[in-house]
Order: C-alpha cells, then structure tokens, then sequence
C-alpha cells in the first residue's frame, strides 16, 4: 500500500502552548483512517495543521513529493485535500448551489464533478435554491461533504462528522466514507467515540496530549475494546 | 416659491446627495463587511478621488466632457492603486487587526490630506461639468448633470450589487465575509481578496467624488463629512447589507437635503445621528443586517 500523506515530528503551537509535540504517523492511499482521542486532545489542531490554518512550528507533512507546511493555506487544498470542519461550518447565508460552487472552484471542476457529487447526495439536488443554514443537521453535513467532495480530494480530512447526528444520518455517512474508499479516496476521520469508528475504519491512531500513542489495525480494536481504555482512557 | 416646487426642489438636491452617499458608503460597509477593517480613512479616498479629478481634468484640453469622462475613469484608477499600496504596506502588516488598523487608517488619514495640502493647495477648485442642459419644470429650471448623477449612482449600485451576488468574484467575497478560515480551505487567496475589496471600497468613493466635484469643487478637507454620513449610513441600513445601505443612504440623503432647504443643515445632521443611537439601542445590528455569527 502507497502513503497518501505522511506526517513526520509535526510540533505546532497555539502562542506559546504547544498542542502537537512530535506528532508522527502515514495515511495510506484508499483506507480510513481513525484518529481517536479525548477532547483537546490535539485533533482538530492537527486537521486544521495539515490544511495550513495552524501554522507548523516544526516537522513536515507530505502529500506525495510536496510539503504541505510551506504552502500558504489556500494553495492546501489546490494540492488535493478537502477539509469538512467541525461544526461543518457552512456559508450559512449562500444557497447550497452557491455553497457547492465554491467547492467547485477550489480546484477548477465543472459539470461532471458536481453531478456525481449529487448522485451521491440526491436529496441536496432538491435543495439547491434553499439557504444552506436553514437545513436540518444531517442535510448541511451532508452538504458539507459534498462542498468537500468537489475538490475531487486525493485526501479528505473529516472532523467529528457524526456528532449530534440521527442513527440514519449517520448511517448515510458512513456508508458515503466507505463508498470514497473505493475510490481511491484516502479519509481521516476525527471522533471521539470508538463506536462512531469501529464500522468504517482501517486503522486507528490514538492520541493523547498532542502525541500519537499508538496505531492499530481495527481488528485489534474491535477483539480487545479495552485497548481504547488503555491508551487513551475513553469507551 | 410656493410649499410644493419648493419641497420638489428639497427632494431633488436629497435625492444627489443619496446618490453620492450610497455609493461612498457602499464602498465603507464592503471593507467593514468583508475585512472587519473601519476605515477611518474612506473620506480621505473620496477627497483623492475629487483632487484627482480635478487634476486630470486640468490636464485634458477641448469639450469638458472630455476632461470629465478621463477623470471619471482615470481618478478612481489612481485611487484603487494608493489604496492597494496602503493595503500591502499598512493593513496587512498589521494582520487587519482591528484597534490597529483604526489607528492605522487615521494615520493614512492625515498623510492623505497633508499630501494633497501640498501638492494642491488649500484652494477649493470645481471640474467644469460634462454638459451644461438645464430641464425647465414648470416651476424652475434644473441642472441635467444632477439627474444625471442620480442615474449614474443608481447604475453603479446595479452593477455592484449584480457583481456581488451573480458572479463568482461576488461569490468568493461573500464567502471570504462570512467565513475566512473555511474560505482559505477551499483555495479562496483571502489576502489577494481583502487587497481587491480594499481597492473596490475606495474607488467606490472616487467614483462618487469625481461625480460631485463639477456640483461642489475639491477641497483637501472635503473628506470628512461623507466619512462621517458613510458611517452613519452603515450603521443604519446594517453591515454587509447592500439593501441597507442603499436603503439608508436615501434616508439619511434625503432627510438632510429636505431638512436643509426648510431649517438648516446642522439640525439635518443631529436628526441623523440621533437616527444613529436609536438604531444602536434598538437594533443594534442595522435596519438590514443580520446579527452577528
């Protein structure tokens, strides 16, 4: 299997607090990836490091031959990742169609990406016109990722995407994760819950104060529940 | 003259000062909008924009309209580059923090209005307007250019509002407005924005000052009011809110031009900054605007 991003002693800062320390692992191309980990754990921080929100103090973050840490932030997702942020953070005054056309232009895709965009997510087709912030939570996440799919990511990163979410809305998410696997799609996925991982990841990574405690397949996670407890002290 | 010409009369100079108050005022609330930045140095651009004006006029020979038609393309041209200048040299080294760029921007201010002290003088100076046809009304005689000016400011704010909501430099704005971080993540060079929005607000008050100068001469200090009705412009109709502003911009014009014509202008002013502090204690996100995310 082939590296899809490979992030190697990634120290990153907020003023002088330091959030990541060292923090070190691969994404590989096609799978579903897991990081797990308690609130404030470093996270986000890390998403928002490999997108270029967060500047990188040290440490290098690979997407193929090209460091992604001496990109200005909006060349990031030229390169091919797409971001769904916590909170799905939506242009909540634009229309859906407005908001799936600045995907679109992100990295200059037309007609075909945003159709089988759709496809995937029929029921915004029926919703194009309407203010993205007046849909139900499920329908603006789902447009979220749709917003993020539009970039025709090599990597997508996907922050808590399940939370306060239905059982159904969940579901619907998962089974598009799985789907972008098949793809070609590599995903990181940020949760904080192991059951919200355990039915869609390859592998998961534990982290625990802004370093990486482990990285399992999820077999191991799913024979022995207690490796969760152990390193990171979450169920 | 009797009540009724003479009222005709009132709203006619209000609706001017409208136009030409919509159009600075927009230029103010796209910067406040869309950067977060008060630009306590928008009037100095509109006083640029009227020097300029009358600068490149002096300069072209034959018909006025000539000298007039350079200048309404040429001023708000050097305007939107000083103030591209100021943006890479000031407002982005301060990271558009918003108590610096205040004290940032009243810094600019009296650099603007020194420099133009000095190379134009303290003289108040008029740009012959483009054509000199009177429309008679029945009851008095009224000067073309003015409603020719009305027009104009209603063309631009067409133009700007269908910039802003049907393409996708609108689009990116928008986006960059409501949310910088996640537009960043979705490839929008936020900075190259801010630099564009910043150009587009002053030219926007250039543009409203050259179209003012053959009314009402340049003047280096004749910033100030337009930079203080803008804001009160602003305020009213709401940020970000081009409806508003237009909206607010015809309230604020018109009252002081009837106001004006009947009593005096001071008591138009207290009247529209009264307008201010009730809409500050009663709606405190303007007429139109949404509240704040």
């Amino acid at each position: 299997m082939t590296t899809a991003l490979e992030i190697a002693d990634l120290d990153c800062f907020y003023g002088e607090v330091q959030v990541l320390h060292g923090l070190s692992f691969e994404l590989r191309r096609g799978e579903v990836h897991c990081l797990l980990g308690r609130n404030g754990a470093g996270k986000t921080t890390l998403l928002k490091a490999i997108m270029g929100l967060v500047p990188a103090r040290s440490g290098r973050i690979m997407l193929g031959a090209r460091d992604l840490t001496r990109l200005p932030a909006h060349e990031v997702p030229k390169a091919g990742v797409a971001y769904v942020p916590q909170g799905r953070r939506l242009f909540a005054e634009m229309s859906v169609a407005e908001n799936i056309e600045i995907g679109l232009m992100a990295r200059g895709k037309g007609a075909a990406t945003r159709e089988n965009v759709l496809a995937l997510f029929p029921i915004l087709r029926e919703r194009l016109k309407q203010r993205s912030g007046t849909l139900s939570g499920g329908e603006q996440q789902m447009l979220a990722m749709a917003r993020a799919l539009c970039l025709g990511p090599d990597v997508l990163l996907l922050d808590e995407p399940t939370e306060g979410l239905m059982p159904s809305m969940i579901a619907k998410i998962r089974e598009t994760v799985e789907q972008l696997g098949e793809r070609g799609v590599s995903t990181l996925l940020v949760e904080q819950r192991v059951d919200a991982v355990l039915p869609v990841a390859d592998r998961v990574t534990f982290v625990e104060n802004g370093r990486v405690r482990a990285t399992v397949g999820v077999d191991e996670v799913r024979a022995d529940p207690d490796v969760v407890k152990r390193y990171v002290g979450v169920g | 003259m009797a009540f009724g010409p003479h009222l005709l009369l009132a709203t006619l100079e209000g609706l001017v000062n409208s136009a030409v108050l919509a159009l600075t005022a927009l230029g103010l609330s796209l910067v406040f909008g869309v950067m977060r930045v008060v630009n306590v140095a928008h009037g100095e651009f509109y006083m640029l924009g009227a020097v300029l004006a009358w600068w490149v006029a002096s300069l072209v020979s034959g018909h006025p309209a000539l000298g007039f038609l350079v200048a309404l393309v040429v001023s708000p041209l050097i305007v939107g580059a000083i103030a591209l200048a100021s943006e890479r040299l000031v407002l982005r080294r301060l990271e558009y923090n918003p108590e610096s760029t205040i004290v940032a921007t009243i810094g600019l201010l009296y650099i603007f209005q020194q420099a133009a002290l000095t190379f134009y003088g303290p003289e108040a100076r008029p740009v012959e307007a483009p054509f000199s046809y009177r429309v008679l009304l029945p009851w008095f005689g009224y000067s073309g250019y003015k409603l020719a000016v009305i027009a104009a400011s209603a063309l631009l704010l067409a133009g700007t509002w269908y910039m802003l909501t049907r393409t996708k430099i609108g689009l990116v704005m928008r986006a960059t407005q409501y949310d910088r971080e996640t537009a960043q993540a979705f490839g929008i060079p936020v900075t190259k924005v801010y630099a564009g929005v910043f150009a587009l607000g002053a030219m926007l008050a250039a543009v409203a000052a050259v179209l003012t100068v053959p009314i009402s001469q340049a003047h280096y200090l004749m910033g100030r009011d337009p930079l203080l009705l803008s804001f009160i412009v602003v305020i009213i109709g709401g940020l970000g809110s081009l409806r508003g502003t237009v909206i607010a911009a015809l309230l604020v014009g018109l009252s002081d031009g009837i106001i004006s014509v009947f009593y005096t202008p001071t008591l138009a002013k207290i009247i529209a900054t009264l307008l201010v502090a009730m809409v500050l204690v009663f709606r405190p996100q303007g007429l139109f605007g949404t509240a704040a995310r």
